[in-house]
């Protein structure tokens, strides 16, 4: 099986230097797409089937076409990498910026190359330390091989890197808001459009993609679309995804295996099934702001397309596992608490919605629910749906909560009926 | 001219105005000042802001509205360790109220709060992005996983 972006990641952790990099067959990508041209390049880009890994899954290729192009085009124009990673249960891009620095270095230049960016910002949450010193010394190396700065490599093409680390909030992920964050400003969204690839940083025309995405472009170029596509075993997208679990499951971690893989292989193989004494009772299989699934799921392919007909999203693909003693509404209590703290305040949905929604299940948690709740529970889903909102923000907030609804309504009766949460001891 | 009174050193502000060079106009380096200034006093005062702002040719309650939006920029004071302990979905599940048991116990405090000898201020923080090793916290820039209660003394100890 193939592992293009972990493969050469050590056990150990320690980052693979720029000789190491290269000796494994680092910067070839780039030093092949210097020689095509930045058509050329998307061409291949396009026919890869890449989708973006940061959780929406939209075509890379197809985003990058929109940015102006040609001697009419803007001459600033901007590359971003979204490493704001602060999805709850989400921990696949520390990995590879931890562990492959120059890997994602690699495949922003490309990127930028592409569209025709001079200018590029790695964005980094701010609790992400380690990663922050090795992408620190990783850029050093790059700008002193001249994989960076004016004309790199000889081929007339110049480009610049920096590395902005964050200081918090969910919301900087968002890539409009975290555009507004690189500005210096509140990290509230923006409208849409304009999008971002006509008028993004600074009102210069700037592509946002998450880091596993850009991680991927230096073996498509390297290797070819085709190759690509024949790693995946899913039908909606080429390469490979890092999947990854959390909770109760014997072995938690994250394993770079075909787009497609099902759920089922995931929990019990690479998983290692439940711990000794636990019973799995549903899961999130991309983040905090996903559907839960259930047992019943484990036979469908964690890609795009097959999660989003079983009712969810694949999201970042790294599943929380919910155990049979662990209390259903205690964790989406746990949930609509998080998201409520970090809605940015701006649209009113969100901003009133969210911390109702958690006062409620605290209630229930508390033994002090009502009957009504539960009606009021689901008008919030409806109320913080897509189209009332600004963002994605809310909506996402109400996936966990609305499949809790639907999977574990029991649970929540239960708690209004008998007055306590009986996973409390 | 006597500085003295100030609050932001001519180091911090040689460092903010270093930040220029690059950017188009001086208000985008807002978040990035305030980094400065926290690094050097640790937390961002009233007059802190005020210095700031001819600095950033920004109004003072233009940067306050950016200060207070971001949860690592302190706008009280911290103790001289910041103790921030993932309260995220992944170590909830997996036992994260021991360990906030465990800190309270230890330090007689709770989220918020900095303990009287100024030494340790405990704070949540959403998902540290180590969920396979849950549950977790930082210590400053320091970050420890696979946590149980009866290892809190033991790393706290580390910090004077």
């Amino acid at each position: 099986m193939e592992k293009p972006l972990t493969e050469h990641i050590k056990n150990d952790g320690t980052p693979l230097s720029l000789k190491e990099y290269e000796a494994k067959g680092g910067y070839e990508g780039l030093k092949k797409a210097l020689k095509m041209t930045p058509a050329e390049v998307l061409t291949v880009v396009k026919d890869s089937k890449l989708r973006g890994r940061g959780g929406a899954g939209f075509p890379t290729g197809m985003k990058w076409s929109f940015v102006p192009m040609g001697d009419n085009a803007p001459p600033v124009k901007y590359l971003v990498a979204n490493g704001d990673e602060m999805e709850p249960g989400t921990f696949k891009d520390r990995l590879l910026i931890e562990g492959n620095p120059h890997q994602l270095i690699e495949g922003m230049i490309i990127s930028a190359y592409t569209i025709g960016a001079n200018m590029s910002y790695i964005f980094l949450r701010w609790a992400y330390h380690l990663a922050a010193k090795r992408v620190l010394a990783a850029l050093d190396e790059a700008y002193k091989a001249g994989y960076l700065g004016k004309n790199i490599l000889g081929s007339g093409y110049s480009l610049d890197m920096d590395l902005h680390t964050s200081v918090g909030r969910y919301i900087c992920g968002e890539e409009t808001a975290l555009l507004n964050a690189l500005e210096g400003k509140r990290a509230n969204p923006r409208n849409k459009p304009p999008f971002p690839q006509v008028s993004g940083l600074f009102g210069k025309p700037t592509i946002v993609n998450n880091i596993e995405t850009y991680c991927n472009i230096p073996h498509i170029l390297a290797k070819g679309a085709e190759w690509y596509i024949s790693i995946s075993k899913s039908e909606g997208g080429g390469g490979t995804k890092l999947y990854g679990a959390s909770g109760k499951v014997k072995n938690p971690a994250i394993w770079e295996l075909p787009l497609g893989t099902t759920l089922g292989e995931i929990i019990e193989e690479h998983a290692g099934g439940m711990q000794d004494g636990y019973k799995l009772r549903g899961l999130l299989p991309g983040g905090a702001s996903t559907d839960f699934l259930t047992p019943d799921h484990f036979n469908i392919k964690m890609d795009f397309e097959e999660v989003a007909k079983a009712g969810s999203r694949m999201g970042t693909g790294t599943i929380i596992v919910m155990d049979d003693k662990t209390c259903p509404v205690g964790m989406c209590l746990n949930l609509e608490q998080f998201f409520a703290q970090e809605s940015c305040g701006w649209c009113t949905p969100c901003r009133e919605g969210l911390p109702w929604t958690a006062k409620i299940l605290l209630a229930l948690e508390e033994g002090r629910g009502k009957p009504e709740d539960i009606d009021h529970l689901t008008f919030q889903t409806h109320y913080n749906a897509p189209g009332n909102t600004f963002c994605a923000l809310a909506p996402g907030a109400m996936e966990p909560l609305q499949s809790a609804l639907k999977y574990f309504r029991e649970d929540f009766e239960e708690h209004i009926h008998t007055h306590q949460c009986k996973y409390k001891h | 001219m006597d500085n003295s009174n100030q609050v932001i050193s001519e180091d911090a502000r040689k460092e903010i105005e270093a930040l220029f060079h690059h950017l188009p106009h001086k208000q985008a380096a807002c978040i990035d000042a305030l980094k400065i200034v926290q690094k050097y006093n640790r937390w961002v005062s009233d007059e802190a802001l005020v210095e700031l702002a001819p600095i950033l040719e920004m109004k003072t309650h233009e940067i306050d509205s950016v200060a207070t939006f971001y949860n690592i920029i302190f706008r009280k004071p911290v103790g001289r360790h910041v103790i921030f302990l993932c309260n995220s979905v992944s170590c909830w599940v997996m036992g994260y109220e021991a360990i906030h048991k465990a800190v309270k116990d230890h330090l007689n405090i709770d989220f918020g709060m900095t303990t009287p000898d100024d030494r340790f201020t405990f704070l949540p923080i959403p998902c540290l992005g180590t969920c396979d090793h849950a549950p977790a916290l930082l210590v400053d820039e320091d970050l420890y996983r696979d946590l149980k209660p009866e290892q809190i003394s033991e790393i706290l100890a580390k910090y004077e």
